[in-house]
């Protein structure tokens, strides 16, 4: 029953959607929604929408729970020297209380990780890690575009980027602490 | 070093004069454990290729700036770096000649620092698992007293990592900024981690020169420092032998060999000093050019860097042969390690010994050979053109030809005299047309005006041996009567005999021949 309304709404679902861009296939929008529902059918995967309903696969109340703190190690406390470091590191200020809260609650979150027994598993990089790589022939195919790629930058000087003198090292901790306060932040 | 020794001795106080002796036993002792430099070395090698890794952009030392720069290489949003089945080849092929272990599936990484020159904000390295890891490169150098000894040392290796060039900056103090050239962004490079085997500039020296040769033989780089293709930091540090190693400071910014050995030596002298005086050394990076407070260097290990897998580029494979390849890939996609090894070239050690071998000459001569460029080529050549032994051509080509290019400051290819010149000169001393001395003063000559052939020159200068027995019997006598104190001595001495030899060289300005003076001056003489 509920497939029928399913497949029936999927039909209205693809007229919806194959009519307004498809005007010159008019001809064809009757061929392509039959073709369309046909294989849905066949695959029986029917994508629910959020205004239908509610799709079998889903469960209706959460089936997982969260790990109990005893399973968990010791909470990370984040001393004020690696705060800088990291901020040093990756230029971004994140020293607030709001930040290091989040910061904290993050790294509580992926602690969670440590109740999984991964003894054996070769760690994963991304799921793509098995594809072939491609590798290339040493053939010239690019560049002698400087015109286009100066076009893109604010300040040149005779074909070269222009940037900020060197890299102006962050203040000391107490500096910028100072500096932060008086920022508008 | 120099060792404070000050021994005060005291004949009259006996038991002083003991407790004294046994302090400075002491501090004798201590002062033996002296401080020795340790060095390690991080090479960055260029790849000799005609494109950049990631990149079809191509590769030139000297090109209007930013014109060799393609979307990836200048970080645009939505590109994706492809990498350069040459590279791989490259690396592959160093990792090969190292004697490393070539690491079957090897990954890439994100390197994560700020830099002008660095448009992504990350240098795509390997850093977990580069493409070859424990090789060991074997160097010498002509060691000992006399520096005529070869001495051969080993330094291992850690790994062999392809690696993304940064840009070039160019600081302008003036108006207060940096002009950067993305030229040689995304470029290919090796990197070379050594392992502090060495304890000298003089060590790590041979084994960049070394390494050159290799590179150079290989293909894989062109390894000219002087533009940047072979890229040298020493990480110096000292300690006595057995304590655990001091701190290290980096040495950068060498452009030459002898700069380097020059360098390092000062480095060690200087934290030698540091550490005599009770001070510390501290952990920084020593460079030639000076840093002002608005244009800081690079980061380096030392300050650390974030790493992260690189998500746009599935691990490396390198497969052993066809027959090992999975189903579905080409042989023409993937780097095969057998082809590889079957297509390496003669290595500068193999050479060296091929020539002891065939020309029966001494390690050292071989070693000077191989280690100046074109040299083995002139030699080989000269050979072709004479019958002379080769162990009496090899002293021509090491001294007399060598010599003289050194002291002009001469690569080989431009010498004046080219090696079929030599050839006919040796030829001439072998046939017995002229003595040795005449064929150094020929040679000379033949250095002064290339072009003139040695018979001319010997034609004009009248340097053709004299072998006319009556002329030499003339010659001889004439000598031994103005001279009868030395001969009435003792009959047949050696130096006197010589004396009388170069009396009659004199006389002949260099033209008789030796041999037959010496038969000549014995009769005379007994």
């Amino acid at each position: 029953m509920t497939k029928m309304l399913a497949f029936q709404t999927l039909r209205v679902v693809s007229l919806e959607i194959l009519g307004s861009p498809c005007n010159l296939l008019a001809n064809n929008v009757y061929s392509i929604t039959k073709r369309c529902s046909l294989i849905s059918l066949q695959s029986q995967i029917l994508r629910p929408l959020s205004s239908h309903q509610h799709n079998p696969k889903v469960p209706k109340v959460p089936t997982w729970e969260p790990v109990p703190e005893e399973q968990l190690p010791q909470p990370t406390k984040i001393p004020a020297d690696l705060v800088d470091k990291l901020e040093r590191l990756a230029l971004v200020d994140f020293r607030t209380k709001q930040g290091l809260e989040c910061l904290e609650k993050a790294i509580r979150f992926a602690d969670q990780l440590h109740v999984v027994d991964t003894s054996g598993v070769e760690p994963m990089d991304s799921v793509l890690e098995d594809s072939a790589l491609y590798l290339r022939d040493d053939t010239v195919t690019e560049g002698d575009c400087a015109e286009e790629l100066l076009k893109l930058a604010k300040d040149t000087v005779e074909e070269y980027f222009v940037a900020p003198p060197g890299n102006i090292p962050l203040p000391k901790r107490e500096e910028r602490a100072a500096i932060l306060r008086h920022s508008e932040f | 070093m120099k060792k404070r020794c000050n021994v005060h001795y005291f004949p009259s106080a006996p038991d002083i004069s003991v407790i004294h002796f046994s302090l400075v036993c002491v501090w004798y002792l201590s002062a033996l454990q002296q401080l020795v430099g340790v060095v390690g070395l991080e090479i960055h090698a260029q790849i000799s290729s005609n494109t950049k890794l990631f990149s079809g952009s191509s590769v030139q030392f000297l090109a209007p700036p930013n014109s060799l720069v393609s979307f990836f290489d200048a970080s645009l949003p939505g590109t994706l770096p492809v990498l350069n089945k040459r590279c791989v080849e490259a690396a592959v092929m160093t990792g090969l000649a190292l004697n490393c272990t070539i690491n079957k599936k090897s990954v890439f990484d994100r390197k994560h620092y700020f830099y002008a020159d660095l448009p992504a904000g990350y240098q795509i390295t390997q850093q977990r698992r580069p493409v070859a890891v424990d090789g060991v490169l074997t160097y010498s150098f002509l060691g000992g007293r006399k520096r005529n000894q070869v001495m051969r040392k080993n330094v291992y290796i850690k790994q062999i990592q392809l690696e993304q060039d940064s840009g070039k900056s160019l600081h302008d103090d003036v108006n207060s900024q940096t002009l950067i050239d993305l030229n040689r962004a995304g470029v290919g490079l090796m990197e070379l981690v050594m392992e502090p085997d060495m304890s000298c500039g003089e060590e790590a020296a041979a084994a960049v020169r070394e390494l050159q040769l290799i590179l150079q033989a290989l293909g894989t780089c062109q390894g000219n420092m002087s533009e940047g293709q072979l890229r040298v930091d020493a990480n110096v540090s000292v300690h006595r032998p057995g304590e655990p190693l001091g701190t290290r400071t980096e040495v950068k910014n060498i452009n030459s060999l002898r700069y380097l050995a020059r360098a390092i030596d000062f480095e060690i002298q200087r934290q030698t000093e540091v550490v005599q005086r009770g001070g510390a050394v501290l952990n920084e990076t020593r460079s030639e050019v000076v840093h002002l407070p608005s244009n800081p260097e690079r980061p380096s290990p030392s300050t650390s860097c974030r790493f992260m897998p690189e998500p746009n580029l599935p691990p490396l494979q390198v497969f052993e042969d066809e027959a090992s390849l999975p189903a579905g890939v080409e042989a023409g996609q993937v780097v095969l390690l057998c082809t590889l090894r079957a297509g390496l070239p003669e290595l500068p050690s193999v050479r060296r010994d091929r020539l002891v071998q065939t020309y029966g000459l001494l390690p050292e001569h071989s070693f000077t050979l191989v280690n100046e460029d074109g040299l083995m080529e002139y030699f080989e050549a000269v050979m072709k053109g004479t019958s002379r032994d080769p162990r009496k051509v090899i002293g021509w080509v090491t001294n007399e030809l060598l010599g003289l290019l050194k002291q002009q400051d001469l690569s080989v290819s431009h010498s004046p005299v080219p090696p079929a010149a030599l050839a006919e000169l040796l030829e001439l001393q072998e046939a017995g047309h002229i003595s040795s001395s005449a064929a150094k003063q020929v040679f000379q000559e033949m250095w002064r005006s290339p072009g003139k052939a040695a018979p001319q020159i010997i034609q004009e200068r009248d340097l053709g041996l004299v072998s006319d027995d009556a002329d030499l019997h003339r010659i001889c006598q004439k000598v031994v009567e103005s001279h009868p104190d030395e001969v009435s001595v003792r009959s047949g001495n050696q130096k006197v005999l010589n004396k009388l030899m170069g009396l009659v060289q004199k006389e002949t300005k260099g033209r008789a021949d030796p041999v037959l003076v010496r038969k000549i001056l014995q009769e005379k003489t007994s």
